[in-house]
């Protein structure tokens, strides 16, 4: 468990999943990826991905929790899914902005 | 945050992509050749101790290199205006040494033996990026990280240098643009100026959505249509003198015959309805986009999307006809408010300065601190008004307004009044100091067919108040613009109090 700041980088410890954070709650917030506690830095330990969270992470998808004080975004893909204390997280939807430049 | 992250993401979705194209140097570059481009001079750029990165050229390969190569290496990016006479580059030199600076071919030897800076042609550094073999540290993720650095096209003493850092920029690519949004297909042609905001924008929103850009490094209108028609552009950004240059190109035409481009946006300055509307007359298959923003915005704050394009062309009620000229709706990351002189907020219709607050938002400039309050709102002295719908249409400058008797009304109304007239082209409404009334109506006007003062002043003074008829009007070849489409109004001012003198 970590406090989690908007711009912080955070690594899967058991797939390639890297994601970064974009909004967070204050004080500490659990998140985990595959089922394990993601990690700041190194990255894949080398353990399983918990068959009950192995969805996967889609490069570019912004993931949120149910209250969407929580949101990250995959910059590296992986076979794990995302969550935050056991709940998974959502994929969220884009709102499809006309292009503007 | 870092753009560069924006970059590396790109590369792990579309490597082998053609990132961006310089049709006029024959020119171009992949995703996976512009991230290790970036690296290398990211590399070379850490074993200087140079603080910036300054970029004096034309649209090229070599833009995006330099711009990601800067956040990579955690230097801010500051690119300047060619347009600018001599000693106002050096000035601005002045401010941001020592320096890495890159520029057309025919300026480096005037910067050999400028101190603290380092100087290199446009061809040394693409050849440079693109042929060296560096090994650069990890770019910094910090988001208060300085990423750009951009002298603003002040009209009051010395430009000031806005300052984004890298969680503006982040938080508007990622509150705007779909990543990987674009198919194979799509290109975009970029035609404004590098150093304006719109131009990084480009840039930025292209890598993201993973759209070929097609770089036009110096605006016409006919080479503007060549390209389009030759790249099979499919989404364009053009200011609104552009888009006038364009439908005057494509004059005698009924269809501009370019079924590829999917959007047409705009932005940068007061788009007449003339011609937004001919524009969609030409271009019918076209999407339009309106986009206001500013520079201490990040770009694009409020859009007027192509559904309200259409829908207000083919209305019949006033109110929503009106919506072709206005900029549209706050982004979904934006919060927008009008507030009067005093500071409070205005209901609908009511005219004040507007307000913006939001990641994006910038508000702060080198060396003044910010000027962004301490609930994040930026006052961003464009005036205007929201109708009920909640659309905004900019009125002119918080300080253009004009005080006529004690009563103050806004240069805009005027200026549209007059541009009802059939003989009218371009009009501009200024204040000029008056001892009867602390301020005189004048104005300054284009016409394109014969008319008199005394008819102009007769047609005002049917539409509003006698207060708001001109008491003078000047009859001008045309108008002072700037490049990018904003009326030099403060020049209009100056030279139409001196003919008054």
């Amino acid at each position: 468990m970590a406090a989690l700041a908007a711009g912080k980088r955070l690594k899967s410890a058991v797939c390639a999943t890297e994601i970064m954070v974009i909004a967070a709650p204050d004080g500490e917030v659990e998140l985990e990826c595959g089922g394990v506690p993601m990690m700041d830095g190194e990255g894949n330990t080398g353990g399983n991905v918990d068959a009950n969270y192995a969805d996967g992470t889609a490069l570019g998808k912004r993931y949120v929790n149910e209250d969407g004080g929580l949101e990250l975004l995959c910059v590296k893909p992986g076979d794990g899914s995302l969550s935050t204390g056991g709940e998974a997280l959502k994929v969220k939807d884009a709102k499809k902005l006309p292009k503007t430049d | 945050m870092n753009i560069m992250m924006l970059l590396e993401m790109a590369v792990s979705g579309c490597p082998e992509r053609v990132a961006f194209v310089d049709p006029e140097m024959d020119a171009s570059i992949s995703y996976q050749e512009l991230f290790d481009s970036a690296g290398n001079i990211a590399s070379i750029l850490g074993a200087t101790d140079v603080a910036r990165f300054a970029m004096l050229d034309v649209s090229n390969i070599g833009i995006p290199i330099g711009l990601f190569a800067s956040s990579w290496a955690g230097i801010p990016y500051v690119p300047l205006n060619y347009r600018l006479t001599d000693p106002e580059i050096e000035s601005l030199l002045d401010r941001i040494t020592p320096a890495y600076l890159v520029t057309e071919p025919e300026r480096v030897a005037g910067f050999h033996d400028r101190k603290g800076v380092q100087v290199s042609s446009r061809s040394d550094f693409v050849a440079l990026a693109r042929e060296t073999e560096g090994t650069p540290d990890a770019w910094s993720m910090d988001p208060e990280d300085t990423a750009v650095l951009l002298f603003t096209s002040g009209t009051t003493g010395a430009p000031k240098a806005a300052v984004l850092r890298q969680k503006h920029l982040v938080s508007y690519i990622l509150g705007s643009v779909e990543f990987m949004g674009a198919d194979e297909e799509e290109a975009a042609l970029v035609c404004v100026p590098p150093y304006h905001i719109a131009g990084i924008a480009a840039v930025l929103s292209s890598v993201y959505s993973g759209r070929r850009v097609v770089q036009l490094a110096n605006f016409s209108a006919e080479k503007w249509v060549q390209l389009a028609r030759d790249e099979k552009i499919t989404t364009a950004f053009v200011v609104p003198t552009m888009l006038s240059r364009i439908v005057e190109e494509l004059a005698g035409a009924t269809n501009a015959d370019m079924p590829h481009l999917q959007s047409l946006s705009y932005g940068g300055g007061k788009m007449p309805l003339s011609v937004i509307q001919r524009a969609m007359e030409l271009f019918p298959g076209t999407d339009f986009t309106n986009a206001y923003g500013l520079t201490e915005t990040s770009s694009t704050i409020t859009v007027l999307g192509p559904d309200e394009h259409r829908l207000a062309s083919a209305s019949d009620e006033e109110d929503v006809q009106r919506r072709l000229v206005s900029v549209g709706v706050p982004l979904p990351g934006i919060e927008l408010e009008i507030r009067d002189e005093e500071g409070a907020v205005q209901p609908a219709g009511s005219r004040g300065e507007i307000h913006v607050r939001g990641e994006q938002v910038s508000g702060e400039y080198e060396g003044r601190g910010s000027v962004v309050d301490s609930d994040g709102w930026f006052p961003t002295r464009d005036a205007g008004f929201v109708d009920g719908e909640g659309f905004l249409f900019i009125d002119g400058r918080a300080d253009d307004v004009i005080v006529r008797g004690g009563e103050n009304m806004s240069p805009g109304e005027i200026e549209d009044a007059l541009l009802e007239h059939p003989a009218v082209s371009d009009a501009a409404v200024v204040g000029i100091p008056s001892e009867e009334w602390g301020e005189a109506v004048v104005a300054a006007i284009v016409i394109s067919d014969a008319v008199t003062t005394e008819e102009l002043q007769a047609w005002v003074k049917d539409q509003m108040r006698s207060s708001r008829v001109p008491e003078r009007l000047e009859f001008w070849d045309e108008l002072p613009y700037n490049e990018t489409g904003k009326l030099l109004r403060r020049v209009v001012k100056e030279r139409l109090a001196q003919l008054i003198d």
